[in-house]
């Protein structure tokens, strides 16, 4: 009988399902913080799908290596139950410990079934405890994987909401732009700034940098091409919103803005591109 | 061979390029386009670019020689109807196109040419 194949593992889990399922369930239980109903029958359930792809994998694939083909139904069940529980706001440890508490009661089995052979035993439970580790680790990497993709998702969501183009007046936007500048930031405020020249027919807009925190020679660079995209559209841009130690940076930096009207604050930016429009805003003279 | 129309309105000229550009379809435009400016006294040059998805280096170091030889003749140029596409891309190319006017429509485009300085 060779010892690298999981002929006796698959027999143990075959033949004593409901008995491992049991000892499994108390195993969960007594590790779960959370308890209600609801939680107890779904473990139950995944369990009670769990068990018999491992015994069959284990019969089939004679190998302790997850990556092998057999093992694949195994994982992607793994894989379902972590996301279920990514949603349901366990933690990784929660959603390992699944996997790491079946390992006890099987054990025991093991135990009484090769009392005989204890070097048998022994390699057995070294090389069961490894291949359980190994699902155990797959759950918390998908768990991580889950995660990351809402991180995405909100980055994503974050870059839509924090690029708005706002119609100030007729011909007249204005682009605020809140938080660092980089380029794939850039690259929406750019299509969102020229989708909205064609659609209001504008011929000015201003690219508000109050809530630009600092511009670097990069920042620049990206401000430089929103406005040339602009230009190449038939629109003049000002910057507005310039701090007092922004200028200081840029004068330093050796960036060239002379081509662009620069404007220290939003209102002043609002005038020219009122002037230049021929537009005019007067105080009523109230008698 | 294929030639771009162009069209006289008043004083100005205009060119709508609408089929892939190439060197000798550039090298006929710019050749009509001298001698309309001149046979036509023309003060302005409109290029509408509005049916163009694709503006590659070629068409835009095109267009830029294209104005210079107009303001040559005393007309003025005015690059009209880029899609938001292009002028991406363009600025990415490196390509801002200096010395070339821009409007976002034809209509603009008169409304700039019409105006003194």
């Amino acid at each position: 009988m060779s010892r690298e194949t999981t002929g006796n593992l698959a027999n143990v889990l075959l033949d004593n399902q409901q008995q491992l399922l049991d000892g499994w369930m108390e195993g969960m239980l007594s590790r779960t913080v959370r308890r209600d109903r609801v939680i107890e029958s779904e473990m139950r359930e995944q369990a009670e799908r769990f068990l018999p792809l491992v015994a069959q994998a284990a019969a089939k694939g004679g190998s302790y290596e997850i990556s092998a083909e057999a093992w694949g139904d195994v994982l992607s069940l793994l894989r379902e139950i972590s996301q279920a529980r990514l949603r349901q706001g366990f933690s990784p440890t929660e959603t390992a410990s699944f996997v790491f508490s079946l390992k006890e009661p099987l054990f025991r089995l093991l135990r009484v079934k090769m009392a005989n052979d204890p070097i048998a035993l022994a390699e057995e439970t070294a090389q069961t405890g490894t291949l359980f580790d190994k699902l155990g680790l797959f759950t918390i990497d998908e768990h991580l994987k889950g995660r990351e993709q809402v991180i995405l998702r909100q980055q994503q969501e974050l870059m839509e909401l924090s690029t708005p183009v706002v119609q100030l007046w007729k011909d007249i936007l204005a682009v605020p732009l809140i938080g660092t500048l980089d380029s794939a930031r850039t690259q929406i405020v750019m299509e969102n700034l020229l989708q909205k020249i064609i659609d209001t027919g504008a011929a000015i807009a201003i690219v508000d940098i109050t809530g630009v925190p600092t511009v670097d020679t990069l920042v620049a660079q990206h401000l430089l091409k929103t406005v040339a995209a602009a230009r190449l559209m038939g629109a003049d841009c000002i910057i507005s919103g310039i701090r007092p130690q922004i200028a200081q940076t840029i004068v330093h930096l050796g960036v060239n803005l002379e081509d662009v009207i620069t404007k220290a604050t939003l209102a002043a930016a609002l005038q020219v591109a009122l002037k230049r429009t021929g537009s005019s805003v007067m105080h009523a003279q109230h008698g | 061979m294929e030639r771009i129309p162009i069209l006289k309105m008043g004083e100005l000229l205009l060119v709508t390029i609408q089929v892939d550009m190439h060197d000798r379809l550039a090298m006929a435009l710019q050749d009509d386009l001298t001698e309309r400016i001149v046979k036509d006294r023309a003060k302005g040059v409109l290029i509408d670019i509005s049916a163009l998805d694709i503006v590659d280096s070629f068409i835009g170091r095109m267009i830029s020689s294209t104005a210079s030889m107009a303001r040559i003749l005393d007309a003025r140029t005015v690059l009209v109807g880029m899609q938001p596409a292009v002028a991406i891309t363009l600025v990415e190319l490196g390509l801002k196109l200096e010395g070339v006017r821009t409007a976002l429509n034809v209509e603009r485009g008169i409304e700039l040419l019409r105006r003194p300085g």
